[in-house]
């Protein structure tokens, strides 16, 4: 099991309680799917994924990264039951969506650079450390049931 | 993985403003990743590695400049790289892994810094551009 300082859960709770969690998720996603091509593979029924510009405009890009984000949201509530809160959605990801683990950590990565954008020098090294590890945590947590 | 011409413009783009923080942004890069990263420090025994550092401040300031050299020749990295490029694979022998890690934190520096100008084509050709150099780096590893 993770353990969690209290120092880290400052950090975590404190950056996700400004988080826009629908703009945030909507630039993540559009970011991965961006920085990433190949990532596009999971998302064919998307519409129109052809350029960054139709990438950030698209509805069902920010409707799904919105949804994604909320997810996140659940690790945040849940530190310490990380494998517990994701045990049916890393089943979903294995089983029906059947999506490389890699891209968790593709997009966790993502996040990062999103927080830091957004929270310029309030996002020191402690907290990217912290944060970094959050979202390793939630991708080994997705990959967890995979079989 | 090829960078296009638009990777290369807007890579030189974002090095003309960030070229005179050289240092700076090296160092904070370095920090973040020992760190983040904290196995990355076993490069560096020798090193006094708390905030503030000279010894990570001239590294970073080293790090900086051989990251602006090759966006200053865009065209031949290889080329520009070639002694860096041999001194890793015969002296420094530092894990192919850790180039991925140092191109996270000097996303990020950038992020903090120039939030405006890492677009998501802009974060996408950067991103291209570091990956690029880590390949340079570690491609006479054998």
């Amino acid at each position: 099991m993770v353990h969690w300082s209290a120092e880290e859960k400052q950090f975590i709770t404190s950056v996700w309680s400004k988080v826009n969690v629908e703009e945030c998720g909507a630039e993540a996603l559009a970011r991965l799917l961006i920085v990433y091509p190949w990532t596009q593979r999971f998302f064919d029924n998307f519409g129109n994924l052809s350029s960054p510009t139709a990438i950030i405009g698209n509805p069902k890009v920010r409707a799904h990264g919105k949804k994604v984000l909320t997810s996140f949201g659940e690790a945040v509530k849940n530190l310490e039951n990380l494998k517990a809160t994701y045990a049916k959605l890393s089943e979903l990801h294995c089983e029906k969506l059947h999506v490389d683990p890699e891209n968790f950590r593709l997009l966790g990565n993502i996040l990062i650079i999103v927080l830091a954008a957004h929270f310029n020098k309030d996002f020191t090294p402690t907290c990217q450390a912290t944060w970094q590890k959050l979202v390793g945590v939630v991708a080994h947590a997705l990959a967890y049931k995979y079989h | 993985m090829v960078l296009s011409a638009n990777d290369k413009s807007n890579v030189k783009g974002v090095f003309s403003k960030i070229s005179s923080h050289a240092e700076e942004y090296g160092a904070e890069t370095l920090e973040r990743m020992f760190t983040t990263y904290p196995q990355t420090k076993t490069y560096f025994p020798h090193f006094d590695l708390h905030h503030g550092s000279a010894q990570v401040k001239a590294h970073g300031k080293k790090v900086a400049s051989a990251l602006i050299e090759a966006a200053n020749h865009i065209d031949d990295i290889a080329g520009a790289l070639s002694k860096l490029s041999d001194l890793h694979a015969q002296k420094l022998r530092v894990d192919p892994v850790n180039f991925k890690l140092l191109g996270q934190c000097f996303l990020v520096v950038v992020a903090i810094h120039h939030p405006s100008a890492l677009t998501p084509e802009v974060h996408a050709s950067l991103d291209k551009f570091l990956c690029a150099v880590g390949n340079v780096l570690t491609s006479k590893y054998r």
